[in-house]
């Protein structure tokens, strides 16, 4: 680890500030992974900025009817929130799968959205890897690549983000909130993320400087029939195989509304719009659901160690849905 | 042997001595034990296979503030021994496998020290390597003999024509992978140099044994090392033999003028450096009537070793004994390869060995129409098939019809796939598991009387087995004393001799010690002796040992549950019972037998290094991505052992249980997933995958 | 770059000069000597370093001591203070740990779980996260699932939590 200064933001103009005018300062919340890098030898920071004492602790609701979450907020603490578990229990479910409880303890909203991939090349610096060492090649690729992507990979990288809190903010059409050296601005979770394409040292869209502030969650009262599925090689504390956020509208029988996001599949979380689009209208059934999994998981293009993945994540979507469904009933 | 000892403090169920030392955190760890002004060292490591480092510029690592010096093999000492492949490190410039130690930095702190190892330049001038582990390979290397010195190969009758001739045939090849040890406590060495002698911290299940090994290395007088581990947080075989970190360790004082130096690897550092249980490839061929009668055997075994030592696990060895059949042939093969150095894993030999040959027993038991207890009665050898020797004791029946009756096995139906419990396929399986019952020669023990009773001094090791608690209710008895008599000093090489905590002997080794050392004490002072009287004692010859086999045996079940829709598996229910001779302390037996088997769900269900060939190394080389069960992995664990008397074993009448419960663990829980779904996985892990598509 | 640290362990303040780059884990064991907290891994993922940060159970090896300065710590060495805590003696009556590495940890993480019930946290295998959570064995072994035993323990480790919990 090289060596850092440290300096405690007073407020978030004073952070943004520090961190823009450095490029190689960085935001400390949580640490659970930024420390994590550092030590690994995959983040350098001169400057580490701790933004734990700026008041972006509170989970409140909005005037709009939705609910704004603090980038501060701990994940143990937001999967706790009575307003979380009542109104969007899918994403206090997805909190609560990821990590363990020492972490979530830790782990702040904003960090939990700029987590890293968990591939272990990334995590390795004496090997090859394109997120870590733009052009030095991929390793997963022809490697190891069991638990990487079988949806919108690119020839440069194969990884996925590990995050199950972002796949279930992904469902439920959050928008980060985050203040840049050039004013504030909003991002829909759906866009936050990137594909690898030619430059998978990019995660998200987010500018050097930018700081996450908070997580704005519409109004959405399907979403108090919301589920999360995760499945893993450990019953717990482990990272997602695949894993399914899913809220369901369901009236007389029939889909009127679906909202799917997939995690474990890509380098993103993923909105399965294709399979929302191929729901809508039709029966609530098991042959439906398998379908519309079907519609989503077409483009899959699996890797010789994940062929797997496509089976299981129809799977998790079928009795994902189909529990949902029976809720409703 | 003639009168086992008798047993009082013996078979009580005792709190373990050190354990509010433990649940406070305490008791100290081989890097805990206050050193005076310490230096921290970080290790260096090849970044290729194999090779020759060309430079290795240490400049801007030692331009650093706060780093004291740098180790590499341009500065490093010669060694006065450089036979072992393995511990022979900084000698010249040359790299034998992906993460072998090249060098160390020694700085004010751990920080310092580790960010001065990222500056430092190795050039290397490459060499292919080779680290692909195939059973297809034609350039398989047959060892002298398999650990620990049992015959490589072994035939008896015409194995091809009887298997060729069995009305029902099983011909199956069964895989492990490359595993990893893992104790919770890294390996670790404090190296303090002064005087002329060495005083070493650490993390060991052998103190004399790294005695040993380092005064040979360095040419120095066995006397001037003294080698301390008083609490070791885990080995299961890795921290057996010391490996090259000591070395390091001891040069890298070396360089500091009498300063102490600490080195922990780290858990990443230690898949390369710390020893693993190589992969296997296991063709097993069984020939049976259709009684499901054994007529013959065949385990042919295919592993891996490193070419810079070899090491040829007794993966077959288990075979040679468990089931009566007049054809038989075992054989162990090994595909040298530029990889890290294997080494001991729990039960090594057995425990892979009796995957794959418990698996096809159940796959026999299929073939045959026969409950897979049923088959194992009915192959049960009167003498031991190998040697024609009888056994000491032999309860493995009594095991399996105990269990049969613990577990509810009777009411079984045999049919594969047909439970279905909420969109969870149930099944259940079972199988046999076998140890042998160790006794190694020279351990010493001394008595001596103190003010408040008597002080038992002995090297041995706890490595969470209860040694501190269970060796001082053999003294207790052994002496005739009450338990709070007793003052057992263990863990530095300060105290007579002991062997190594390893192939379950500890207890059975160091036990007998102790009671020849009571035994002379008595002699030579009654029963009301003075302070300061004291008598040693050493581990006696046993002439049955040439009479009679000697092993411990049990039977595993397991229930299992797999989803039907994501493959899932999960273990509700497990029942291990054991014949393990006498059990000393209830307590402690309990957590080692459980312990084991919850390693055997972790072997069953997650464990797997998975060494990318093109690289030489481990890639998931931590424990995000190296999956050891977790808490919620692990469910029910019943444990019952037999009440079992072996008079031949030693005079405690102990046959170890370290390493017998993880043995057939994970066969049992592959049988019940063949049983819950009928797909039958002859490949270690069961994960999901395996049953999807 | 050095650091003046001011950190409040086990009801006692120290002051440290150390590196920006310790770790309130390292600050602990090398700084302090306070070693009742255990490196297992180094980056979350055995538990073996936890410890209670005002009161709720973290792990220390990735946290930087200099940016954990206003936190109240305690260790398992912390908490058997006036005779010890509950949950250390049902982990000895229990026999819930065997080589005793991870056991601190385990300890802390179990004071931690505890708390979390008292206070209606859900889990990830609580079958409704809008109700409260039933102590079972389930809900102990999924709590505990950040503490990794290598030795086998968790049986003992779920009837211990579960007897000081009051379950059944």
């Amino acid at each position: 680890m090289n060596p850092f200064d440290y300096r405690r933001a007073e407020d978030a103009d004073s952070a943004v500030a520090a961190v823009a005018g450095r490029p190689a300062a960085a935001f400390l919340g949580g640490g659970t992974n930024l420390v994590d890098h550092m030590k690994l030898g995959i983040a350098n920071p001169e400057l580490l900025v701790d933004v734990t004492r700026l008041p972006l602790g509170g989970v409140e609701p909005l005037e709009d009817g939705g609910v704004r979450v603090g980038a501060g907020v701990r994940n143990s603490d937001l999967a706790a929130d009575p307003l979380i578990r009542e109104r969007y229990p899918v994403l206090s479910q997805a909190l609560l799968s990821g990590a363990s409880g020492q972490l979530r303890n830790l782990a702040t909203t904003g960090g939990n959205l700029l987590q890293r991939t968990r591939c272990v090349y990334f995590q390795d610096v004496t090997t090859p890897c394109n997120k870590r060492e733009p052009g030095s090649g991929c390793s997963a690729i022809g490697g190891w690549n069991r638990y990487h992507a079988v949806l919108g990979a690119s020839d440069q990288c194969v990884a996925v983000h590990p995050s199950d809190m972002a796949v279930a903010l992904c469902a439920l059409d959050a928008v980060v909130r985050v203040q840049g050296p050039g004013g504030h601005r909003g991002i829909p979770l759906v866009d936050f993320h990137r594909l690898p394409g030619e430059e998978p040292d990019r995660d998200t869209v987010l500018e050097h400087g930018e700081l996450i502030t908070s997580i704005d969650l519409p109004e959405l009262p399907m979403a108090a029939r919301s589920k999360y599925r995760k499945v893993r090689d450990r019953a717990s504390y482990a990272f997602a195989l695949v894993s399914v956020a899913a809220a369901l509208d369901v009236a007389g029988g029939r889909v009127r509304e679906a909202r799917i996001a997939f995690g474990g599949l890509a380098h993103k979380p993923w909105r399965a719009t294709r399979a929302e689009e191929a729901l809508r209208g039709e029966p609530a059934t098991a042959r439906a659901f398998g379908a519309a999994a079907d519609a989503e998981l077409a483009d899959a293009r699996p890797l010789p160690g994940n062929g797997f993945k496509v089976p299981m994540a129809r799977s998790a979507l079928v009795s994902t849905l189909t529990e949902l469904a029976g809720e409703d009933a | 042997m003639t009168e086992l000892l008798r047993p009082r403090a013996m078979g009580s169920d005792v709190a373990r001595l050190e354990g509010w030392a433990k649940v406070t955190g305490t008791a100290p760890y081989a890097y805990e034990h206050p050193v005076d002004n310490p230096a921290h060292a970080h290790a260096l490591q090849a970044s290729i296979a194999r090779g020759r480092i060309t430079g290795i510029d240490t400049a801007a690592a030692r331009e650093l503030p706060g780093v004291l010096a740098v180790l590499t093999h341009e500065n490093a000492p010669a060694l006065a021994s450089t036979e072992d492949g393995e511990l022979a490190i900084l000698q010249s410039g040359e790299v034998h496998y992906r993460g072998q130690l090249i060098g160390a930095v020694i700085a004010e702190n751990p920080e310092i020290a580790r960010h001065a190892a990222a500056l430092v330049r190795v050039d290397y001038e490459q060499a292919g390597h080779d680290a692909e582990f195939s059973a297809e390979r034609d350039d398989l290397h047959t060892p002298e003999q398999v650990n620990p010195a049992f015959a490589t190969d072994t035939a008896q009758g015409d194995l091809e024509a009887a298997f060729e001739s069995a009305p029902v045939r099983v011909d199956a090849t069964y895989t492990t992978p490359m595993e990893h040890n893992n104790p919770m406590e890294p390996h670790t060495t404090v190296a303090v140099r002064g005087d002329g002698g060495l005083t070493l911290h650490d993390s060991t299940q052998g103190a004399h044994t790294v005695r040993q090994v380092v005064a040979k290395l360095f040419g120095l007088d066995r006397e001037r090392v003294r080698v301390v581990s008083p609490h070791v947080g885990g080995g299961f075989g890795s921290k057996g033999l010391p490996h090259s970190h000591v070395v390091l360790a001891v040069m890298a004082a070396g360089l500091l003028e009498g300063r102490p130096v600490k080195l922990a690897l780290t858990r990443q550092q230690m898949f390369s450096l710390t020893g693993h249980r190589t992969p296997t490839v296991q063709r097993i061929r069984l020939g049976a009537d259709r009684d499901g009668r054994l007529t013959a055997i065949a385990h042919d075994v295919i592993e891996q070793s490193s070419k810079v030592k070899i090491f040829a696990e007794q993966s077959a060895e288990p075979s040679r004994h468990m089931y009566a059949a007049g054809n038989r042939r075992t054989t162990h093969r090994l595909a040298l390869l530029d990889v890290p150095v294997p080494s001991w894993m729990r039960a090594p030999g057995e425990c892979p060995g009796m995957f794959a040959g418990e698996v096809a027993m159940d796959e026999l038991a299929v073939a045959c129409g026969l409950d897979p207890v049923e088959l194992r009665l009915r192959n049960e050898p009167e003498t031991d098939p190998e040697s024609g020797k009888p056994f000491s004791s032999r309860n493995l029946v009594a095991c399996l019809r105990e269990g049969v009756r613990r577990f509810g096995w009777q009411d079984r139906d045999p049919e594969p796939g047909v439970r279905r419990e909420d969109g969870w396929l149930v099944g259940t399986g079972v199988a046999s598991a076998v140890y042998p019952a160790n006794v190694f020669p020279g351990s010493a023990a001394a008595i001596r009387r103190t003010a408040d009773g008597y002080q038992v001094r002995i090297g041995a090791a706890d490595i969470g087995t209860g040694t501190w608690t269970a060796l001082s209710q053999i003294a207790a008895d052994a002496l005739g004393v009450g338990l709070e008599e007793i003052d057992l000093r263990i863990g530095d090489t300060e105290l007579p001799h002991a062997t190594v905590a390893g192939g379950s002997s500890g207890l059975s080794s160091w036990g007998s010690a102790v009671v020849d050392a009571a035994a002379a004490f008595r002699e030579k002072f009654g029963t009301d002796p003075s302070v300061g009287d004291e008598a040693d004692g050493t581990v006696p010859d046993n002439p049955d040992r040439k009479r009679y086999e000697m092993k411990a045996f049990g039977a595993q079940f397991a229930e299992v549950r797999v989803r039907e829709d994501t493959g899932e598996v999960r273990v509700p229910r497990m029942l291990g019972v054991f014949a393990a001779g006498r059990i000393v302390n209830p307590r402690t037996a309990r957590s080692q037998f459980v312990g084991g088997m919850t390693m055997g769900i972790s072997m069953a269900l997650h464990e797997q290094s998975v060494l990318d060939p093109r690289f030489g190394h481990v890639v998931n080389h931590d424990f995000a991505e190296y999956h050891v069960a977790t808490n919620a992995d692990v469910h029910r664990i019943d444990v019952h052992w037999l009440d079992e008397h072996d008079p031949h074993v030693n005079p405690v009448g102990t046959k170890g249980i370290g390493e017998i419960g993880i043995v057939g663990a994970a066969a049992a829980v592959a049988n019940a997933a063949y049983h819950a779904t009928g797909l039958r996985v002859r490949e270690l892990p069961i994960t999901p995958d395996r049953f999807l598509g | 770059m050095e650091a003046e640290i001011t950190l409040d362990v086990d009801g006692e303040r120290h002051r440290i000069t150390a590196d920006t780059r310790t770790t309130v884990l390292d600050a602990l064991r090398d700084h302090l000597g306070i070693t009742s907290a255990k490196k297992g891994c180094d980056h979350g993922q055995c538990g073996a370093c936890t410890v209670l940060a005002d009161g709720r159970r973290v792990t220390t090896c990735l946290s930087l001591a200099v940016a954990s300065q206003d936190v109240h710590f305690t260790t398992a060495q912390g908490l058997a203070r006036d005779g010890g805590h509950p949950v250390q003696q049902a982990f000895l009556d229990h026999d819930a740990f065997q080589c005793g590495y991870c056991t601190p940890g385990q300890v802390c993480s179990a004071v931690g779980v505890l708390d979390e019930f008292g206070r209606g946290w859900p889990s990830a295998v609580t079958p409704d996260v809008r109700a409260e959570p039933e102590l079972d064995d389930e809900e102990i072994r999924e709590r505990m699932s950040g503490n990794l035993c290598r030795c086998g323990a968790y049986t003992g480790i779920v009837a211990a939590i579960g007897e000081v919990g009051g379950n059944r």
